[in-house]
């Protein structure tokens, strides 16, 4: 029987395929993978990085002669997203680094897709050239000038078969409406309109019209220092083009319908689970703050990420979360040194599979967690070189918390906490994974046969 | 690219076999391909040139097929030859062969850009024109049928707008298949299409038969009507209009108000604001029966909507709405179904409301007659102008004239004078700025008296603002001040107070008295200009600071065509000279270019035949140019200004010698 893709995760055997960016040690900060991104067919994988590159793959046919090789992600396309920037008027440095990308819905043979980075959002146009003129009238092949007197005749150039080039082009560019750093972007179900969110304020804008766009949310207080929160994360419902949602850093999700006003500042849902007072610490705050939200493909439920868990709801339900999985609770004992290596603030993000059933979300040391939901299994996997020979499988590993630790089992207090994995993405229908691990792009695939 | 190919050739080649007319042609081809878009662009702009040069048979088969696969392009060039396709029949052999353009447009009518595939279905709808009947059904047709079922919704919404055109002219059994396309395009699963799809409704409804609107077009309607997309169904209430205005009353009534009332109600805002925004259209369209018995009772309920913009809309289309009621009984209508409802917007929390109905309300004074404005609506007007938001403020003010054609102006100027002030005075510059634009405006309304009384002394304390803007506006309201009320009054009440600031301690209140001369010496004539300001503007040559001094240069050259020669020769000419020697840099500048345009004037003045035959007066740069006499004298002249100036101390050294 083939393993699909609703199987049961500890049947599931994830093998290595293969290994993207620099294997030499110490890569320069622009090469960190900032953002890991399929496109709705799962044909074409893009990345961003620190250095505002966008990196686009492509999977390569299935050819019938290499069964076990089944299309591997070569590069389609790079390109310069972004470029470092200075606010002259705000004295600022503005990061070239890729925050998200976003694909949008195939609209004819060529790809677009969103990239931003704190402030800028544009639209790029990836598209391919096999043809190319040939002709001229005033030179000859060689490039070289004819003689005007010699021209007796007009030639209109043909287009002759040339190999395959693909350029990137920026289409559209949606600035200067972000005082704050954009940390999401999303993409309306009606294919006409985005969403950018900042820490304080979301925007919708049309992707025609680059001048205006109209701000939806606003939760800027009148006086900053009244701030409470910010917004962390803002996702459009995958076919309700009326509705959204955005976390917050404390820990909330607002569900909000753009039908009954055109501000949506008044939240039409708000899901909050009540605090357990016996975990309350000083870190409370902080690692229950938000760092990514996704709608399942179903549209039914949201998925949060926060520092120490992830969380199904339903949205029929406000009160609690249906599901909580603990991503590393043995952090716990933790905090205060994370606190100080300001690991506690990294955001981390996490994928839904094609079919809802299984999520994944990254840890440290190179590793990333999968959640069954049918059979509340989990496992452990690593990202790392040591595995990667091809059709490797990976095994699952185990941190050991107190006591005697046992053969394969790794101690907390040995975890490499340089080493995260905050970006990861899931094909849309298939068991194909990319997880970015600092500068590099592990691709796995679950096993056949 | 001449200049250089000649020189391989040589003189001598000239008079060879080339074709001298096919040269321009051959740059205009390979610019097609230049890496320059300004180039491309041209070449683009030129193809009926090239068409014309290579004849129709090798247009068709070579220079289209090029065409064809040449959408790499950017938009602008996409852009122009999307446009000059649509003109292109008479280029490939006349109507005949005018599916020869199809190709090319058709790939145009894919491309991502809006505005490329908008432009290239109007060349495609215009073409299919110049199709005879046969052709239509064997070339236009089938592509219309290609694009509609297209892989990619780009070429689906393409595709949406062209069976208007092709429908009216195809055999029955063709019909059948447009109308099945297009029904299947109305259901597409990309919301793009259907939206491209709801917004050709109406229009592809007007060609159909009565029959089939009613079976076809109307479930497709109601279909649309009910899209889970906000944005599909907002587009129905657009085709709504097409469609009732084909429809009986009784056909209306059953088969489309359902729908209407039903958007006008939508749960979205989007919706909602749409049906307020196309209001006026519905209601021409529904006829005033269903006006009455169900457009009136939706804009009452749109006037108290709850989401503010979808007031707003409404508010907009108060007037238009009263305005196109039937006359009888239109006067009982507003006063009890529409008045109560903006007495309540009157004093609406949003100021985008307010705003919005401030704009329009002042035109119900016309419908209403006298009586009722005085008694219903003046008290409004009255409200209006108190508003605390002074966008509403200035809308009352800027459709004054309606109440004035009513009731005369006197009964609101008691009101209007503290809100003019209270504008003129706030704290936001472009409030100030958007009052100032209304001064014309009302000092026509309010007459001459009026205006000196009360307005007058606000107009000159603009001049004194603090915001360059202000200041600008100001001077240019005096000009427009003066064109209404003459130059006597201006000489009486303008023109004295500004002089006197041309003693103000501020410097840069004594440039706003050089602007405000400029702007006002030509509406006040040769006698005020030489009598009372040009003495001022002489005296401010000898000021303390730079920029007063040579807006004094700029200011002389600005009235030097109003003043006479002697004025000119006598008192305007020594004080540019002294100008022209001064330490700083811009004022020797501005001086030197004052002094060749008064100059070019006085030789026209005084030499006319002279003119062309001596360069007697320096500065006049063209002659200089032309027949350069000196040295080298006027080079400087055409430099870059930072250039010239080092030029400057060496010419001006030499000019007063000449004179």
């Amino acid at each position: 029987m083939l393993p699909g893709i609703g199987t049961l995760i500890q049947d599931m055997l994830w093998c290595f395929c293969q290994m993207k960016g620099t294997i030499e040690f110490g890569s320069t900060e622009a090469d960190i993978i900032s953002t890991v991104e399929f496109n709705h067919t799962g044909e074409l994988l893009a990345t961003g990085d620190k250095g505002g590159r966008v990196v686009i793959f492509q999977r390569e046919q299935e050819s019938k002669n290499q069964v076990h090789r089944r299309g591997e992600y070569n590069v389609y396309s790079t390109f310069q997203s972004h470029e470092p920037e200075f606010d002259y008027l705000k004295s600022l440095e503005i990061e070239e680094k890729i925050n998200k990308i976003r694909w949008l819905p195939q609209q004819n043979a060529a790809y677009f897709l969103l990239s931003t980075n704190d402030k800028t959002v544009k639209l790029w146009k990836v598209s391919e050239r096999d043809k190319r003129p040939e002709g001229y009238n005033l030179k000859d092949e060689e490039g070289r000038l004819r003689d005007p007197s010699t021209i007796t005749t007009l030639r209109v150039p043909v287009l002759r078969p040339m190999d395959l080039m693909v350029e990137a082009t920026p289409r559209r560019v949606f600035a200067n409406a972000h005082t704050y750093h954009i940390n999401s972007i999303s993409v309306n179900s009606d294919y006409e309109t985005y969403m950018s969110a900042d820490d304080l304020r979301i925007n919708l804008w049309n992707f025609e019209i680059t001048n205006q766009s109209f701000n939806i949310v606003d939760i800027k207080p009148a006086n900053m220092e009244e701030l409470t929160e910010v917004i962390t994360a803002a996702e459009f419902h995958p076919h309700h083009c009326n509705t959204f949602v955005y976390s917050s850093s404390k820990g909330t999700i607002r569900l909000c319908d753009m039908r009954t006003s055109a501000l949506c500042d008044r939240h039409t849902k708000f899901f909050e689970e009540p605090e357990d007072p016996s975990n309350r610490s000083f870190f409370s705050e902080i690692i229950s703050s938000i760092s990514d939200v996704k709608f399942s493909h179903s549209g039914r439920y949201i998925m949060t990420r926060d520092y120490l868990t992830v969380k199904v709801w339903d949205l029929n339900m406000e009160n609690r979360p249906i599901e909580t999985y603990q991503v590393h609770d043995y952090l716990r004992s933790k905090l205060c040194s994370l606190y100080e290596n300001d690991c506690i603030f990294d955001k981390f993000e996490c994928v839904w599979n094609g079919s809802d059933s299984v999520i994944m979300t990254g840890s440290y040391n190179n590793f990333f967690r999968m959640f069954d939901r049918n059979t509340k299994r989990d496992v452990t996997l690593e990202a790392s070189r040591e595995n990667s020979k091809p059709r490797a499988i990976l095994k699952p590993r185990k941190v050991c918390v107190g006591g005697k630790r046992r053969k394969d089992e790794i101690s907390v207090d040995s975890l490499d906490f340089s080493k995260k994995i905050l970006h990861t993405a899931w094909h849309p229908s298939e068991n194909i994974i990319a997880v970015a691990a600092t500068n590099n792009l592990y691709i796995f695939q679950d096993k056949v046969n | 690219m001449a200049g250089a190919a000649g020189s391989v050739s040589g003189p001598g080649a000239a008079g060879g076999d080339g074709d001298d007319s096919l040269y321009p042609i051959a740059v205009l081809i390979d610019e097609l391909r230049n890496e320059d878009v300004q180039l491309r662009l041209n070449s683009i702009k030129k193809l009926s040139t090239i068409a014309l040069a290579l004849g129709v048979e090798r247009t068709r088969t070579e220079l289209l097929p090029f065409l064809t696969d040449t959408i790499y392009d950017e938009d602008e060039v996409l852009l122009a030859l999307a446009e000059q396709l649509g003109n292109f029949t008479g280029f490939v052999g006349g109507p005949d062969f005018a599916h020869c353009l199809l190709p090319p447009l058709e790939s145009l009518a894919t491309v991502e850009e809006t505005v490329v595939r908008d432009k290239a279905v109007e060349s495609l709808r215009h073409i299919s024109q110049e199709h005879t009947p046969v052709a239509l059904e064997a070339h236009f047709v089938p592509l219309v049928k290609r694009l509609a079922s297209g892989d990619w919704f780009t070429s689906r919404t393409s595709a949406c707008g062209l069976f208007s055109v092709c429908y009216p002219r195809a055999s029955n059994a063709i019909k059948a298949e447009i109308r099945q396309h297009f029904r299947s395009l109305c259901s597409d699963d990309t919301p793009m299409v259907r939206r491209a799809a709801a917004s050709k409704l109406g229009e592809f409804a007007k060609v159909l038969e009565l029959e089939s609107v009613k079976s076809e077009i109307v479930p497709l309607f109601t279909n649309l009507a009910s899209d889970e997309q906000d944005s599909v169904r907002l587009l129905a209430v657009e085709a709504c209009v097409s469609i009732a205005q084909i429809l009986t009353q009784d056909d209306l009534e059953t088969l489309v108000m359902p729908t209407l009332r039903q958007a006008a109600e939508d749960k979205s805002w989007r919706v909602r604001y749409m049906v307020a925004d196309k209001f006026s259209e519905l209601q021409k369209a529904v006829g005033p029966k269903i006006t009455l018995s169900d457009l009136i009772p939706a804009f009452q309920n749109l006037l108290k909507d709850c989401e503010a913009e979808v007031r707003a809309a409404a508010a907009h289309k108060v007037k238009e709405l009263c305005e196109n009621l039937p006359i009888e009984g239109r006067e009982t209508i507003i006063m009890n179904q529409i008045l109560p409802y903006i007495k309540e917007l009157v004093s609406d929390t949003n100021q985008h409301v307010k705003s919005a109905l401030a704009s329009v309300i002042m035109g119900l004074s016309t419908i209403l007659g006298k009586e009722n404005t005085v008694e219903h609506l003046l008290p409004l007007f009255l409200a209006q102008l108190k508003d605390e938001c002074p966008e509403v403020r200035l809308n009352i003010i800027s459709n004054l004239d309606c109440v004035n054609e009513v009731i005369g102006i006197c009964q609101l100027s008691q009101s209007l004078l503290p809100a003019i002030v209270e504008l003129a005075e706030d704290a936001k510059w472009r409030v100030r700025l958007a009052i100032i634009e209304y001064m014309p405006l009302l000092a026509g309304q309010l007459g001459v008296e009026f205006f000196d009384e009360k307005l007058n002394s606000l107009c000159m304390a603009w001049l004194v603002d603090h915001v360059y803007a202000i200041r600008e506006a100001a001077t240019n309201n005096l000009m427009k001040l003066v064109q209404k009320f003459g130059t006597e009054w201006a000489q009486n009440t303008i023109v004295p107070k500004v002089l006197v600031m041309a003693n103000d301690p501020n410097y840069l209140h004594r440039m706003t008295t050089l602007f405000c001369i400029n702007a006002l010496s030509e509406a006040c004539g040769q006698e005020i200009t030489t009598k009372q300001m040009l003495p001022i503007v002489l005296k401010m040559a000898g000021d303390q600071v730079a920029n007063v001094r040579f807006n004094v240069a700029k200011s002389l050259q600005k009235i030097g065509p109003i003043l006479d020669t002697d004025a000119l020769q006598g008192e305007v000419k020594p004080v540019l000279q002294k100008l022209g020697q001064d330490d700083d840099m811009d004022v020797k500048y501005f001086a030197q270019e004052a002094i060749s345009v008064v100059a070019q004037r006085l030789r026209k003045l005084d030499f006319p035949d002279k003119d062309s035959e001596e360069p007697s007066t320096p500065g006049a740069d063209k002659s200089c140019f032309l027949r350069p006499t000196g040295p080298g004298e006027c080079a400087g002249k055409f430099l870059p200004r930072m250039i010239s100036r080092q030029k400057e101390t060496e010419r001006l050294g030499w000019l007063p010698r000449r004179q």
